[in-house]
């Protein structure tokens, strides 16, 4: 009985172990796909290592301290008046300071490198991909293909992704933990994101900000093939019945969850621009007429503004280069 | 005449809500029955709950805070057994609406109506005796912050059973919160509880810095003030400078919802970011609000517990200092992934790390405290220890997340949760409950019991590790915060660890109220008759356990930091003064109470939007503090003779200890 019962509980301990292990495997934040990724999981273990240099010795301490200078032990040295000394002071704000420090340089250094708004560096043309999130879907938009799809992504290997980001309702953040770097997506503005992902597979996308009821539905397939299968599947969307105008927007993006993936041979031209516009009226009107373009966010995040490099880089529309006050004037006369 | 409020606002239809509800109000009402059985109303009326003594509102508040601290608690074990069963096609037993409002109750009761009492109340026990002073600078507005707080506790248990509570978290999300996203009751009940709550502490930090800087025995100058006064000087000067951003942010978010502006919107120039901001700059200090006072507790346990004195006291003030300010540099680090420019990015990132050097220097000040000493291991030592241990854990995880790459992939995760629950529960609650075992015969006259008081401490530090290492996991696993159900099945192993811990916390909750249960039946066993039962070092061990009323009979000179200690070396302490003189001590006061009534009631009527009531609570307040200003005969005199027959009984009881101890 003992015996049975001792073997039923190193199995289960064995099994426990194995789902553990098993499990282990799928710290898909230390499995990165691609170079972005990468970068921000090796960040994460330098840090670490870094950081144990301060954080071992406590343990250490800790334990050494409390049996050694226990009340029983009366052969310990007991010095109730020291308190004070310069020399181990310094080493405890120095050490630290010289961590910090170091830590601040690959701060400064990586946090360049891996600037989500930065374009990857690459051979091939990057392929510009529109996310809209809306209550409680997504919509992707391939505006080099003039494709769109909702709820499944499907991404050429080896390819810079150039993602611009808005929402349709409230805030969500977007993020496929395997190529790395989530980016908050929010209506009315427009945020970028770059990754790219090295080798193939099918990846967890999903929303990382709450957004209400059908918060936990926004998850995704972001699928990584081949050059010639994704222009196989860009092929099967230009094929497809569906196409993605203001009508079928407005149906997408009333309130729903598990909306089907689709497919839609065609986008609406400036789409993206429509949706992040319909939260614009204060500036004078919701459609493009009056020269609103894709870089609407750049006037939110005021400081982006100053970056006229990264305000030129892309749209097909005319620019805004003045700053946003005074544009804002200029409507309200026109007005 | 009663707004939007109807019936089909109580939730008949959950049995979940219907069941809390009505063993909330069942135990309520057995407590009313209780104090109504045996007479106590007037007791607690003119001895609890008008009272203006420190001490005694100190105790309200803890007990205030330990009840929401259950309150708080059990919905942290709903939304851990939620997370262990919904996964795949099991959709666990919390609709998604209930298991939403539930992390948002969760962490607003957790800071605002648990931390802050608790912290509240050790600063009210202890900071006018740790300073050798009678009472606070303002006694009746003390009393008026804890009514406030005590409001703000109430709105949100009525919102348990009246309507719902807010499905945007603690922090708030914007635009979610908004009319167009959450046109319910359950944000008004959040924005409401959380502002009143907010007024009683802003009050309370004014009160407690005008102590402190004001109220000081003649002779203790700031480098010689003990180490939790010095923290509480430094939660009080973070209150003062962030709540009033929190109480602004909340009301423009109250113009928004009621009167259809357009601070936080999507349209009409509302900007969404301008609360994460604003949170922040409130939310970030807020954590330090919370945690210094914690870092002084363990600073004073430590150096008596190790009967030493505090190793690198200079360090260990300019540490706080140092803290202090830096907090208000960095709460941008709670979104990075806002599309912020690369170098606001980096600027706050760094400066998020610079506050891991005089934290680390304080770990290692409290170590070197221990060394060469001599430690005994009493309850408030063992939390000590737990939190040296197991704090450092989440210090780590804190400067990862500092750097604002790594933060982009573990941000909104549980790595995320499990970081701050590392940073709070060690290093906040850990603290109160050393305060707490530490204090308690102060108060109360008797110590509470150790043996439950260490399992107590086992509970809670095993289920911690237990609960919230498989968290670290789940977030490089790329599991977001916020679930109330999931696919990935590679989750649901972790997430039922993480449910067993939270199970053994459950048993270290149960070990403490069974400690207070014991120690109450067996206060004579456990009495402190000396009213210094851990041969301390600092000035409220000079008086009798329970101190009389005026705490000191004749306010002590200090000439050291550590004052009583230093008496007890130079054979001065214990020694009765020639001559008493007359002490004046504020009266009770009703305005506490009546106060936070008409604001509860206020609170409540908007919420509904009950105008007249509202209307009626808002002029119920103004006239009570009209009247209240015109009452002139706030004082009493407690004679000299008075005095000296309290302190002749003290002199006496502890000549008898004397004896005994000789024999």
């Amino acid at each position: 009985m003992v015996k049975n019962r001792s073997k039923f509980l190193t199995g289960s301990v064995l099994l426990l172990a194995m789902v553990f292990l098993s499990s282990c495997s799928k710290l898909v934040i230390l499995d990165p796909k691609g170079p972005i990724g990468s970068e921000e999981a090796l960040l994460i273990k330098i840090a670490f290592i870094l950081m144990l240099i301060v954080v071992l010795p406590v343990f250490v301490l800790v334990i050494w301290f409390t049996v050694h200078y226990r009340a029983s032990n009366k052969k310990a040295t007991y010095r109730p008046e020291w308190a004070h000394s310069y020399k181990l002071e310094w080493i405890i704000w120095l050490v630290p300071l010289a961590i910090v420090t170091s830590l601040s340089w690959l701060t400064w250094v990586k946090t360049h490198e891996l600037d989500p708004y930065k374009p990857l560096k690459s051979e091939v043309k990057p392929v510009n991909i529109e996310v809209v999130s809306t209550d409680w879907n997504w919509l992707f938009i391939y505006p080099d293909y003039n494709i769109a799809v909702v709820n499944h992504l499907v991404l050429p290997v080896n390819t810079p992704l150039s993602f611009k980001l808005t929402s349709a309702s409230v805030m969500t953040s977007f993020f496929i933990p395997q190529l790395g770097s989530q980016i908050y997506v929010m209506a009315g503005m427009r945020t970028r994101l770059n990754l790219l992902a090295e080798h193939e597979g099918t990846y967890l996308g999903q929303n990382m900000e709450f957004s209400g009821n059908g918060y936990v539905t926004m998850h995704f397939d972001a699928v990584v093939t081949s050059q010639e299968k994704f222009k196989e599947w860009v092929d099967e969307a230009d094929r497809s019945p569906k196409v993605m105008n203001l009508a079928t927007f407005q149906e997408f993006s009333e309130p729903n969850i598990n909306y089907p993936v689709t497919l839609y041979s065609s986008v609406a031209p400036g789409l993206f621009n429509h949706i992040m516009m319909q939260f614009m009226g204060w500036m004078g009107g919701t459609d493009q007429k009056m020269g609103m373009t894709g870089d609407m966010d750049d006037m939110h995040h005021g400081h982006r503004m100053q970056d006229s490099t990264r305000m030129n880089e892309d749209d097909d529309q005319v620019m805004m280069k003045s700053d946003s006050g005074h544009v804002q004037t200029k409507t309200m006369e026109e007005k | 005449m009663f707004g939007k409020l109807t019936l089909s606002d109580l939730p008949f239809d959950d049995p979940i809500i219907m069941g809390a509800v009505v063993s909330a109000t069942l135990a309520g009402l057995i407590v009313l029955g209780l104090i109504t059985y045996f007479k106590k109303w007037s007791y607690l009326w003119h001895e609890w709950l008008t009272s203006v003594d420190h001490k005694r509102i100190g105790v309200m508040y803890i007990v205030l805070g330990f009840i929401m601290l259950l309150r708080g608690f059990a919905d942290a074990i709903m939304m851990r057994s939620q997370q262990a069963l919904a996964a795949g096609a099991s959709e666990g037993y919390l609709s998604p609406h209930h298991y939403d409002m539930i992390f948002g109750s969760h962490g607003t009761i957790m800071i605002i109506f648990a931390a802050m009492p608790f912290v509240v109340g050790l600063m009210n026990l202890v900071i006018p005796h740790q300073i050798g002073a009678r009472d606070v600078a303002f006694p009746v507005l003390n009393s008026i912050s804890f009514w406030l707080t005590a409001a703000g506790a109430g709105l949100i248990m009525i919102s348990l059973g009246v309507g719902e509570f807010s499905n945007t978290g603690w922090s708030g999300l914007a635009p979610l919160f908004e009319k167009i996203y959450n046109p319910g009751v359950g944000v008004d009940y959040w924005m409401w509880a959380f502002q009143i709550a907010g007024v009683g502490s802003l009050l309370t930090a004014i009160n407690f810095l005008v102590t402190i800087v004001k109220m000081r025995a003649p002779g203790m100058t700031f480098m010689k003030m003990p180490l939790f006064t010095w923290t509480t000087l430094t939660t009080n000067v973070l209150m003062i400078l962030s709540f009033p951003v929190i109480t602004g942010a909340l009301f423009l978010l109250t113009l928004d919802r009621y009167l259809g502006m357009h601070f936080f919107t999507n349209e009409l120039g509302g900007n969404m970011m301008m609360w994460n901001n604003l949170f922040w700059m409130w939310g970030h200090p807020e954590v330090y609000i919370v945690i210094l006072p914690a870092f002084g507790i363990f600073s004073e346990v430590v150096a008596t517990f190790s009967r030493k004195k505090l190793f690198g006291y200079v360090s260990l003030v300019w540490a706080t200092a140092a803290i202090m300010i830096l907090s208000f540099t960095v709460w941008l680090h709670h979104f990075f992934t806002m599309g912020n420019t690369v170098d606001v990015n980096i600027f706050f990132g760094i400066a998020t790390m610079l506050i891991a050097i005089p934290t680390g220097v304080k770990i290692y000040d409290w170590l070197f405290t221990m060394y060469r000493g001599r430690i005994s291991f009493k309850t408030p030592m063992y939390w000590t220890l737990g939190f040296l241990s197991i704090f450092v854990i989440g210090g780590m995880t804190g400067v990862l997340m500092a750097i604002p790459p790594a933060d982009y992939v573990v941000h909104n995760s549980l790595f995320l949760i499990a970081h701050f629950h590392n940073m709070l529960i060690p290093g906040a609650l850990f603290g109160y409950f050393a305060g707490l075992s530490y204090w308690f015969p102060k108060v109360f006259g008797f110590r509470l019991d150790e043996k439950w008081g260490k399992r107590a401490f086992w509970g809670w530090a095993i289920g911690f590790m237990v609960a919230f290492m498989p968290l670290y996991v789940l977030g490089f696993m790329g599991m977001p915060r916020r679930l109330e159900h999931y696919v990935n099945m590679a989750w649901q192993p972790w997430l039922i660890v993480a449910v067993f811990g939270a199970l053994i916390i459950g048993a270290g909750v149960l070990a403490q109220i069974i400690q207070f249960y014991i120690s109450i039946r067996d206060r004579k066993k456990n009495i402190d008759r000396t009213g210094d039962p851990w041969d301390g070092r600092t000035l409220e061990w000079m008086s009798s356990s329970p101190p009389p009323v005026y705490n000191f009979a004749v306010i002590p000179k200090v000439d050291d930091r550590d004052e009583w200690w230093a008496m007890k070396e130079s054979g001065t302490a214990y020694k009765q003064p020639d001559e008493y003189h007359d002490i004046i001590m504020p009266k009770n006061v009703i305005r506490g109470p009546v106060i936070g009534g008409f604001v509860l009631v206020f609170g409540f009527a908007m919420v509904w939007d009950i105008w007249w009531l509202a209307i009626a609570g808002i002029l119920g307040v103004i006239t009570t503090v009209i009247i209240g200003s015109a009452h002139d005969d706030e004082e009493y005199v407690i004679p000299a003779a008075e005095v000296k027959r309290i302190e002749d009984e003290r002199f006496k009881a502890l000549a008898l200890v004397n004896e005994e101890k000789k024999e």
